[in-house]
């Protein structure tokens, strides 16, 4: 039976539904937008009793005395970076070369259980770290990892090492965040390598290269951009890492050179004292947050930077 | 006539059979390429021109499921045997695909590269020869004042032709080009089409082809191929007016394929 076609009915009118469909998502844009600087205007307005008072001394003081009213962000500060610089230089070189290996020649009988297995790791919630590390690694870290690095390899006469220890602070806690983000850095590096053109690859390989030359010259040149975005991601995410260090930093407002002694971060100290703070105190806190903001917003930009400085160097731009 | 006793034989194949896993693509191929000459394939797709050439240089070999048996002999040496040292085989043999592909590094670099992987170059010497394989792909006076520019920035023909002056600044004996110029606009294929006649005086040339005026415009001797057989090789100048065999002469009147 022949039956007529009857024209579709619009939810909205069509001569409309261009214009409406511009404004949801000019609106959904701006309320990220909007949520930034809402974000940054009250960090500064908390913040404001802290910066009248302190100054700029505020970030280079190492005083932290609740009970005096007076504080100073370089600790935190300085925990932040030392953590920040263990954890990323120990995860992009390991998982630069998991990934290299699993994209270029591991069977599929390793690659495919290997990945999921990457993506399920990345995915563990960060106390589970925290817990772990504090049960486990710590008194690990004790027994074995700081005797061997202080006594068998006398590393105890370098001052950046120290002969005390027990377990906790700022090398324990790097650690812990290198676990952490090496699944992240390591699962982007890998998309990232797999979206290098089979043919160029091959083309290289038909020059006459290795798999070595093929990776370092062509691979890692090509991806060198999604890498880059890889590690800043991996930074991101350590430098804001609150719950894993909060167990294993040692929580110690003391400013100590020592990898071996305890410390804290700024996503640390503000954990731990947000409960009880109010006045000034909770006025630095909000400064330290800002002082955080203010770091990964830094590290954005670098990142970006970068990117830019090396795609205009393959000619991309 | 092409007469292996009086033309001097570069590649000579014999019954090379190739596998992808258990589906068979290549039966019984035997082709002797001829020095100095530019030697078509051409066929309908899928037929195997491509599979035939990549077991020239042993390409195939980087995918786990794929394999050659027979022999390729290359100045009397069998190249699939397991003891030739394949990075030395692949210097000798020159490839070209079918997209071009520049090496995400700058102009000279990429032309570098081919030389640096083989050979102990100072640094004057370098910029002779890439300067050298730049002139010979009839690359360099458009080029010349941007060798520090990326490979990728230059157009889709002079990233061909880059490829090959990087394929050539390795001294290789053999080239080997799957379908270079299907990517490339008609402009850029003119300038590759007489490149390959001005380099097959130095170089032995096999180029696969879809395009047929393109292998009776280029090519001295044609092998036709039909499902992973070789139905005719001789002269192109035969294949295309007088072919021996239906099947060629179906697919050169373009009744199919």
């Amino acid at each position: 039976m022949k039956s007529e076609l009857i024209s579709r009915k619009y939810l909205i009118p069509p001569e409309l539904s261009d214009r409406v469909f511009k404004i949801i998502t000019a609106i959904a844009a701006f309320v990220v937008i909007a949520l930034m600087v809402a974000f940054f205007v009250q960090l500064v307005w908390y913040s404001m009793p802290s910066i009248r008072q302190f100054g700029f001394k505020f970030i280079i003081s190492t005083e932290w005395d609740p009970v005096k009213n007076v504080f100073g962000a370089l600790p935190s500060i300085v925990g932040t970076l030392i953590t920040t610089s263990i954890a990323v230089a120990i995860a992009v070189p390991i998982s630069f070369i998991a990934a290299m290996f699993l994209v270029e020649s591991a069977p599929p009988c390793i690659q495919i259980p290997v990945s999921y297995a990457l993506d399920l790791l990345a995915a563990i919630p960060s106390i589970i770290f925290g817990m772990w590390g504090l049960f486990v690694f710590v008194p690990f870290m004790q027994d074995y990892i700081q005797p061997f690095l202080a006594e068998t390899l006398h590393l105890k006469s370098l001052p950046v090492f120290g002969d005390v220890y027990n377990g906790f602070g700022f090398l324990t806690a790097g650690l812990i965040l290198a676990l952490m983000i090496l699944p992240f850095i390591c699962a982007v590096m890998r998309d990232v390598f797999k979206m290098v053109p089979a043919v160029l690859k091959e083309s290289a390989f038909g020059a006459g290269a290795t798999s070595w030359e093929v990776s370092m010259g062509i691979t890692m040149k090509y991806g060198a951009r999604g890498m880059l975005g890889a590690v800043f991601l991996g930074l991101g995410r350590a430098v804001g890492e609150t719950m894993a260090v909060l167990f294993i930093i040692g929580n110690s407002q003391n400013l100590s050179y020592s990898l071996f002694s305890g410390g804290t971060t700024i996503a640390a100290t503000l954990a731990n004292n947000f409960a009880e703070a109010d006045g000034i105190f909770m006025s630095s806190l909000f400064e330290l947050g800002l002082i955080l903001l203010a770091m990964s917003f830094c590290i954005q930009i670098v990142g970006q930077l970068w990117l830019n400085r090396v795609s205009r160097k393959m000619g991309e731009r | 006539m092409i007469d292996s006793r009086t033309d001097k034989v570069k590649i000579s194949v014999r019954k090379l059979n190739f596998h992808y896993g258990n589906h068979q693509a290549l039966f019984n191929n035997n082709l002797d390429i001829i020095a100095n000459k530019v030697t078509a394939v051409i066929g309908p797709s899928g037929c195997g021109k491509s599979t035939h050439l990549r077991a020239y240089n042993r390409i195939f070999e980087l995918y786990n499921d794929q394999r050659a048996t027979g022999t390729i002999s290359i100045d009397g040496t069998n190249i699939l045997d397991k003891s030739v040292n394949v990075l030395e085989l692949r210097r000798k043999i020159g490839m070209i695909f079918q997209k071009p592909t520049p090496f995400p590094m700058s102009v000279f670099d990429n032309v570098a590269y081919g030389l640096k992987l083989h050979f102990k170059v100072k640094r004057h010497e370098l910029q002779e020869r890439v300067e050298q394989a730049l002139r010979g792909a009839s690359l360099w006076e458009e080029v010349k004042d941007k060798l520090k520019k990326s490979g990728m920035a230059l157009s889709g023909g002079q990233q061909q032709r880059l490829c090959i002056a990087r394929a050539i600044a390795a001294k290789p004996e053999i080239l080997l080009m799957d379908e270079p110029t299907s990517a490339i606009d008609p402009v850029g294929t003119l300038k590759v089409e007489e490149l390959i006649n001005e380099l097959k005086q130095q170089f032995t040339i096999v180029i696969v082809t879809h395009n047929m005026q393109q292998a009776a415009r280029i090519s001295d001797n044609t092998a036709f191929f039909y499902e992973g057989v070789i139905i005719e090789y001789d002269e192109t100048e035969k294949i295309f007016t007088n072919p021996k065999e239906k099947q060629t002469e179906n697919y050169i009147t373009g009744r199919f394929g």
